[in-house]
């Protein structure tokens, strides 16, 4: 964790190679070294944040939210000690709470786009003792519904997302007793790297930035010893040794991984003896199954890294590699800078709560879907496999057996649509990122194509979103998942594309590319679709269109 | 290496000027980077250095860094 002085030192740095994001901070309490805090903990997450604050008075929280010119994104943080106050005076103290959640209600409707609200460390106000529990109108009562009524909020407004002050304060102290009483800084000089880096973290997952690999060693990190020399009885698992310390962190993968976190295995081994114990051991919690993919050998580490990347076809900034050895962390931090790879604490034991405590895999949006992405990699593998055995492209993907479905947004794949748009980097031509409310509100036609083959289905894998403008229909959006090119889903969804805008009688499909440092891919898409190049934009006339051939049928 | 060396450095770091030159008698008006903000970083970086802690008090009565110096010496005395 940086000190409060490297975060300010970073505010001198170059931000131009980073990716921009505005955020308002409204607070009850001085903010000015928290949104410097803020702007320094961006640059560590490569993040050129703009912190635009205002006062702070009585009020002036309710009175900016009017502004029209807040951010689409942002903060709120009402202080304990305001909050506190605020409980003293309150003449319906059991109503205190439900009160308070009426007033973040009207602050989640008055925000234009997503809301980071801080909930509220605990704080004991030594009036009534442990008998405080039992007193519906005491302090501890109403704070801690408070705080789970704030819970409750977000799991009900998809547009709210909290900060969660009162578990970061179980671990670090919040308040520097002297400065809160002589200043109006709230949060301790130690304390605000601890909650910038945790709203950056929000901010960034916001922007679809989030970890989606854990690529892990095994001797000394998965298991107390060398398989290869200790052999499979003697490993540190279970009641043996060290045991509890290697199965909770085990447990813990197997959380994330349930969770849509792909697990990966890299090792230096061999790979029959490495799989031994996934197999064998009973004290394992971590088994083949869960293993997307498994890459156990005697090459380099950053080799193997890279292979494993390719597999998954995702970027080495959404990988997090945890190895004891210093020396493979030094390796890889050297030859793959982007990947994140955590210092490891001496102790074994402290493995696990240190690593929870980085906060590695904060997300803005979960699905039904990333439960299920393991096995979706595994049967990648298998196709992998297959299409080695083609010398034909087409026989391969007649073999596939490919079907698709296009459909509009519905209330079951919203959620989905809008976490593929949060996630897709690469595919993807203008990278709008809608929240789940904007998508709801749009006005033009969405198409949300779900593919599946003769190894499973690949679920949602591709969106694109019509803009109607007179005769001409705007490809607002065009995203895809990396895990389907080259299977002429791009045809199936032009043709799509093209059949609507007929239909509505419009005569151009009307494409734009606007370039980010990861689209590339895409650089030459409307190109390679027979569009033509009009100023920025690219264009395609319907009148004379002939549908596109692809491999792809319809569910029967 | 003298208490008042010490928080000059201190001051330099905290403050971003590495020319920076204090004396006993330096108040607050004579440093245009010492404000109200920056005098808690310094009160806990001082905190920091010299393993001692003010009080709200101490924070609040200092007119210029001798007495700061002098609240130092003092307290690293007792301990």
């Amino acid at each position: 964790m940086p000190t409060f002085a490297e975060l300010k030192s970073n505010l001198k740095k170059d931000f131009s190679r980073f990716q921009a994001a505005r955020a308002g901070l409204l607070a009850d309490s001085a903010t000015q070294l928290l949104a410097q805090a803020l702007r320094g903990a961006g640059y560590e997450q490569q993040l050129d944040l703009t912190v635009v604050a205002g006062d702070t008075g009585e009020g002036e929280i309710e009175r900016q939210l009017l502004d029209s010119r807040l951010p689409e994104l942002v903060i709120i943080y009402e202080s304990v000690e305001k909050l506190f106050q605020r409980f003293q005076q309150s003449p319906a103290r059991e109503s205190f709470a439900a009160e308070h959640l009426e007033r973040v209600r009207k602050f989640i409707s008055a925000v234009p786009g997503r809301l980071l609200y801080l909930n509220f460390p605990e704080r004991d106000d030594g009036v009534f003792g442990n008998f405080a529990s039992k007193v519906r109108g005491s302090w501890i009562s109403q704070l801690r519904r408070i705080n789970s009524g704030l819970a409750n909020l977000a799991q009900e407004q998809a547009n709210l997302f909290i900060c969660d002050l009162a578990l970061l304060s179980t671990t670090h102290p919040v308040t520097d007793r002297k400065v809160a009483v002589t200043t109006d800084l709230l949060f301790s000089i130690d304390f605000l790297p601890v909650v910038a880096g945790s709203l950056v973290g929000i901010i960034g997952a916001c922007l679809g930035r989030f970890k989606k690999c854990l690529v892990m060693d095994l001797d000394n990190t998965l298991w107390g010893g060398v398989i290869g020399d200790d052999g499979l009885e003697n490993l540190e698992l279970g009641e043996l040794g060290l045991g509890k310390a290697f199965g909770q962190l085990q447990a813990w993968a197997k959380q994330l991984r349930e969770r849509g976190i792909i697990l990966a295995i890299s090792s230096k081994n061999d790979e029959r003896i490495a799989k031994e114990p996934f197999e064998r051991h009973p004290d394992m919690i971590l088994r083949l199954s869960d293993i997307a993919v498994f890459s156990a050998n005697w090459e380099n580490k950053a080799d193997n890294l890279r292979r494993i990347r390719d597999i998954l076809e995702i970027g080495f900034d959404s990988m997090v590699f945890i190895d004891d050895n210093p020396a493979e962390r030094d390796l890889v931090r050297r030859e793959l800078p982007e990947l994140c790879v955590p210092e490891l604490p001496e102790d074994p034991v402290d493995y696990l709560p240190y690593l929870q405590g980085l906060n590695l895999f904060e997300t803005a949006q979960l699905s039904s879907e990333d439960a299920r992405r393991t096995e979706r990699y595994q049967q990648e593998s298998q196709r992998h496999a297959l299409r080695s055995g083609f010398a034909d492209e087409e026989e391969f993907l007649r073999s596939l057996s490919m079907k698709a479905t296009v459909e509009g947004l519905t209330a079951f794949n919203l959620p989905r649509v809008a976490q593929l748009g949060q996630r897709s980097n690469q595919f993807n031509l203008r990278t709008v990122r809608y929240s789940e409310d904007e998508l709801r509100n749009l006005k033009g036609p969405v198409f949300a194509i779900h593919l599946e083959d003769r190894f499973g289905a690949h679920g949602l894998i591709s969106v694109a979103i019509l803009e109607e403008r007179g005769d001409e229909a705007f490809i607002d959006t065009w995203l895809m998942s990396c895990r389907v090119l080259k299977r002429g889903v791009e045809a199936l969804v032009l043709n799509a594309l093209a059949a609507e805008a007929s239909r509505r009688g419009m005569r151009w499909l009307v494409g734009e590319y606007l370039p980010t440092r990861k689209n590339e891919l895409v650089r030459d898409h409307y190109e390679r679709l027979g569009f033509a190049r009009a100023g920025g934009l690219w264009r395609l006339d319907l009148r004379d269109y002939q549908p596109r051939k692809h491999f792809i049928g319809s569910p029967a | 290496v003298s208490i008042l060396e010490q928080v000059n450095e201190i001051f330099r770091k905290v403050l971003d000027t590495p020319a920076l030159l204090i004396a006993a008698s330096t108040t607050a008006k004579d440093v245009p980077e010492w404000d109200s903000l920056t005098h808690v970083e310094l009160i806990v970086a001082l905190e920091k250095q010299f393993k001692i802690k003010f009080t709200a008090r101490e924070v609040r009565k200092f007119q210029n860094v001798g007495e700061m110096c002098e609240t130092i010496a003092q307290k690293m005395h007792a301990l």
